[in-house]
C-alpha cells in the first residue's frame, strides 16, 4: 500500500513538474532543442507544386545564429548553387551566371527554390526567447500527446511574423505545430514537425512541413532531414564569400 | 436611253462635271475619314493587343484567373503542338508564344559585384524564328534607340529609360534575378544588344525584351509559355469575329481538353480499386466517365467551400483557354466605346455629307426649271422627264462614287501603309500612363468599298427625286406664260 502511495505521489510530482514549468522555461527549452553551437545537416526539400513535386537536396553548415552556408546538391539545374548568411546579410552564388548576388529587401520575402519557405524563414535563427514575449493559452491533447498552446508576440520590431501560436509537446519540448501571423492577424504560414528522435541528447524532428497559407492551393513543402550532427567544429573559412565561387 | 442620257451629260458639262466633281470629292472624303477613324481606333487597340492581350490570347484557365501575378507556374505546356493545332484550325490568325515575367535586373561592376539594381518587367518574344512577325508588330526597328536587334538567345533589348536609370551601356552583361516556372530562385545573364523607346509614355519604363528561347532557358520553361498570342494577318481587330472564334475554341477544343484531363484523373483514381483490371476496357471507360460526370454534376471540382476535404482538385485548370481582346481588363468597355464612337462620328459625318449631296441634287433640279418646262411644252410627258432626271442623277452619282471610292481607297491605303506621324505630340504626353500610338494608320476595310454609295448615289438621287416632284405640280396651261418671262 505504501509502495502504491509513493508511486502515485512520485508520478503526480513528476507530472506536476512538467506542468509547473513557466512559459519562459518552455520557450527556453524549445530554443535549446532547436538551436546548437553548430550543426551540419544534409536534407531534402520536397516542394509540392500544383502540377508536380520537385525534390531539392542540400547541405548546410551552421554556426550559432549568425553564420550559415548552404550548398545545393540536386537537381542538376540547382546543383552548385550556394548561399552564405553572415549576420543579417545573405549572398547567393549561381554557377550559371558566375555571379555572387546579395539578397536583400523585399527579395528576402521570396520563396527559396519555389518552396513555401522564404529567405527570411531561413535567416531567422535567433532564439525565440529574445524575440517574443509568450503567454500560455492552455493545454490540449493531440494524437494522444499533451501539448501546451503558447502565444508568442513580438517584442522587437521588424520580425516577419509578429505573432505566432505554437503547440508545444510537453515531453519533447518542441513546437509540433505552429501558426505564423502578420501584424494584422492574418495567417501567413503554418508549420508542423514530426519524426522526433533523440540526436546527441536532444529531441529533434526529422521532418517539417511548411505551408504558405497565402498561396492558393498550396500543398506545402516537406523538409526531410537525412543527417544531422550538432556541436561540430566548423572552420571560419567555410563562411567566406570566396568559398561561394569554389 | 442610258447611252442617250450619258452622251447628253458629257456634252453639257454644266450638268455633269461640277456634280461629278462634288460627289467624287465628297465620297473621297467619306472613305478616307471613315478609314482613318477605323484605323486610328484599331491602332489604339493594337498597341494594347501587342503588349498585353493579342487579338486572341490562349492561356491556361488557372493562369487566366491569376494573370495579374504573372504566374508562370500555371503556364501552358507543350506549346509547339498547341500552336500547330491553332494554325490549322484558325488560319486567319498568326500565333506566337510569349513569356511574361518580372524580377530584378542586376548590373555588375568590373569585379562582378552589384553596381545598380532595379525592378524589371520582361517579355520573352519570338524574335529569332524566320516566320515570326513580332519585330514588325512591335515596330522595334523604328523604336531602336541604340545598338542592334537581338541576334542570339541571350541578347536583350532594354528600354532607354531603364538604361539611363541603371547606367547600362550596349554590350554590357546584366543579370536577371527572379523565379523559374517552378518558383525556384533563378539568375540569368543577358547581353544588352540595344535600347529602345516605344514612345508610349511610361509603358516601357522598366521593360526588357528578350528572345523566347532566352526566357525559356532563364525560367526553365522548356516548350512552355505564359500565353500564345494570336493576331489577324491584317492586324485589324474585328471584335465580332474574335469573340466568335474565342467562343468556338472554348466550347469545343478547350472543353474537350478539360473533359479528357478529368477522365484521365478519374481513370487513375479508379485504377487503384481492387479488380479494376478484371473488367473490360469498355466498362472501365463507362465507370471513368460516370465518376467524372458525377463529380462535375455535384460541383465537387475545386469546391472546398462546399465540399471541404472531399473537394477534388480540377485537372482542367491547366487546359488552354482563349480570351479575346475584349476579355482583357476593361478592354470590353474600350472596344464597345470605340465601336460606338466610330458609329456616332461616322453616322454624323455621313448625314452631313448626305445633306450636302441631297441639296446638290435639289439645286440641280431647280436650276433646270426652264429646261423642264420647255420639254413639257414640247410634249414630253411628266413621267418621262422625271425618270430621265433620276436616271441622269444615278449616272452622275455612280460615276462620282466610283471615282471617289477609288481615290478614297487609294489615299486610305497609302496612309494605312505609311501612317501619319504624331510622335512629337505624343512625346509631350510622355508622363501619361496611357498606352498611345505615335503614328496613326488608316485602315482599308470591306465596308469602305460600298459606304460611299450611300451619300454618292442615294443622297444625289433622293435630292433629284424631291426636286423632280415639282414637275408634277407644273400646270401645262401656265407653261408658255412661264416661258415668256
Amino acid at each position: 500500500m505504501i509502495k502504491i502511495l509513493i508511486f502515485i505521489l512520485s508520478f503526480t510530482f513528476l507530472n506536476g513538474q512538467s506542468d509547473d514549468m513557466s512559459v519562459q522555461d518552455i520557450i527556453q527549452a524549445m530554443d535549446d532543442n532547436l538551436n546548437a553551437k553548430s550543426r551540419i545537416l544534409t536534407s531534402k526539400m520536397i516542394v509540392h507544386g500544383r502540377r508536380s513535386s520537385r525534390t531539392i537536396e542540400f547541405k548546410n553548415w551552421v554556426v550559432g545564429i549568425d553564420q550559415a552556408f548552404t550548398e545545393y546538391l540536386f537537381p542538376p539545374r540547382e546543383a552548385g548553387t550556394k548561399m552564405l548568411k553572415l549576420g543579417d546579410k545573405l549572398w547567393t552564388y549561381s554557377p550559371q551566371t558566375d555571379r555572387v548576388i546579395q539578397i536583400s529587401g523585399h527579395m528576402l520575402r521570396q520563396s527559396v527554390m519555389g518552396s513555401d519557405m522564404s529567405y527570411n524563414d531561413m535567416m531567422e535563427d535567433r532564439p525565440l526567447i529574445e524575440l517574443y514575449k509568450s503567454t500560455l493559452e492552455g493545454s490540449v491533447e493531440i494524437d494522444g500527446r499533451d501539448h501546451w498552446i503558447i502565444l508568442l508576440e513580438a517584442k522587437v520590431k521588424g520580425l516577419p511574423y509578429p505573432r505566432r501560436r505554437a503547440w508545444v509537446d510537453k515531453e519533447y519540448l518542441l513546437p509540433m505545430k505552429e501558426e505564423l501571423y502578420a501584424k494584422s492577424g492574418k495567417l501567413l504560414k503554418t508549420s508542423t514537425m514530426s519524426g522526433v528522435r533523440k540526436v546527441q541528447g536532444r529531441w529533434f524532428p526529422s521532418q517539417f512541413i511548411y505551408k504558405d497559407e497565402l498561396k492558393r492551393n498550396s500543398k506545402g513543402t516537406e523538409w526531410i532531414i537525412d543527417e544531422i550532427a550538432f556541436d561540430i567544429d566548423i572552420p571560419d573559412s567555410r563562411f567566406s564569400k570566396a568559398l561561394l565561387r569554389k | 436611253m442610258i447611252k442617250f442620257l450619258t452622251i447628253g451629260l458629257l456634252r453639257d458639262r454644266s450638268r455633269s462635271l461640277f456634280p461629278v466633281l462634288v460627289i467624287t470629292l465628297t465620297v473621297t472624303l467619306v472613305i478616307f475619314t471613315i478609314g482613318f477613324m477605323q484605323g486610328m481606333l484599331n491602332n489604339l487597340l493594337l498597341d494594347t493587343a501587342v503588349i498585353l492581350t493579342g487579338h486572341e490570347k490562349v492561356v491556361t484557365r488557372a493562369y487566366s484567373e491569376e494573370s495579374q501575378l504573372m504566374p508562370n507556374d500555371l503556364a501552358l505546356m507543350d506549346v509547339d503542338q498547341l500552336i500547330e493545332n491553332l494554325e490549322q484550325e484558325y488560319p486567319d490568325f498568326f500565333w506566337s508564344p510569349r513569356i511574361t515575367f518580372a524580377g530584378l535586373l542586376d548590373v555588375p561592376n568590373e569585379r562582378g559585384e552589384t553596381k545598380a539594381q532595379g525592378p524589371v518587367i520582361a517579355f520573352g518574344i519570338d524574335f529569332l524564328s524566320h516566320k515570326s512577325r513580332q519585330v514588325e508588330i512591335w515596330e522595334l526597328e523604328r523604336s531602336l534607340v541604340s545598338g542592334k536587334m537581338p541576334e542570339n538567345r541571350d541578347d536583350a533589348l532594354i528600354s532607354s529609360k531603364m538604361a539611363n536609370q541603371l547606367n547600362i551601356s550596349i554590350g554590357e552583361s546584366v543579370t536577371f534575378i527572379g523565379s523559374t516556372m517552378d518558383n525556384a530562385f533563378t539568375t540569368y545573364n543577358f547581353n544588352v544588344s540595344g535600347t529602345f523607346n516605344l514612345r508610349k509614355g511610361q509603358t516601357d519604363k522598366q521593360m526588357m525584351l528578350v528572345d523566347l528561347s532566352g526566357a525559356r532557358t532563364a525560367l526553365d520553361m522548356d516548350n512552355a509559355a505564359s500565353a500564345i498570342f494570336g493576331f489577324t494577318h491584317s492586324l485589324y481587330y474585328d471584335d465580332e469575329k474574335a469573340v466568335a472564334l474565342r467562343t468556338d475554341y472554348n466550347n469545343t477544343k478547350s472543353e474537350s481538353i478539360v473533359q479528357r484531363l478529368r477522365n484521365e484523373q478519374s481513370e487513375k483514381t479508379l485504377s487503384y480499386m481492387n479488380g479494376w483490371n478484371m473488367i473490360s476496357k469498355k466498362e472501365q471507360e463507362i465507370f471513368t466517365k460516370q465518376r467524372t460526370n458525377g463529380l462535375n454534376d455535384n460541383k465537387m471540382y475545386n469546391n472546398a467551400e462546399e465540399w471541404g476535404e472531399f473537394s477534388i482538385e480540377d485537372p482542367g485548370i491547366f487546359s488552354p483557354f482563349m480570351l479575346a481582346l475584349r476579355d482583357g481588363n476593361q478592354m470590353g468597355t474600350m472596344v464597345d466605346i470605340s465601336g460606338a464612337m466610330l458609329a456616332i462620328m461616322g453616322g454624323i459625318f455621313l448625314v452631313i455629307v448626305m445633306i450636302v449631296l441631297w441639296n446638290m441634287g435639289l439645286m440641280n433640279g431647280l436650276r433646270r426649271y426652264g429646261e423642264i418646262g420647255l420639254r413639257l411644252a414640247m410634249g414630253e410627258s411628266k413621267g418621262q422627264v422625271y425618270r430621265s432626271m433620276i436616271s441622269e442623277a444615278v449616272i452622275i452619282g455612280l460615276t462620282g462614287t466610283v471615282v471617289g471610292t477609288g481615290i478614297g481607297l487609294a489615299i486610305t491605303y497609302y496612309v494605312q501603309e505609311n501612317g501619319i506621324d504624331y510622335t512629337k505630340g505624343i512625346e509631350a504626353l510622355s508622363n501619361s500612363s496611357m498606352v498611345m500610338p505615335n503614328i496613326f494608320y488608316a485602315q482599308v476595310t470591306p465596308d469602305l468599298f460600298y459606304i460611299g454609295f450611300i451619300p454618292g448615289v442615294l443622297a444625289t438621287v433622293l435630292g433629284t427625286m424631291l426636286a423632280g416632284l415639282a414637275i408634277y405640280k407644273r400646270e401645262m396651261a401656265q407653261l408658255f406664260k412661264e416661258l415668256e418671262t
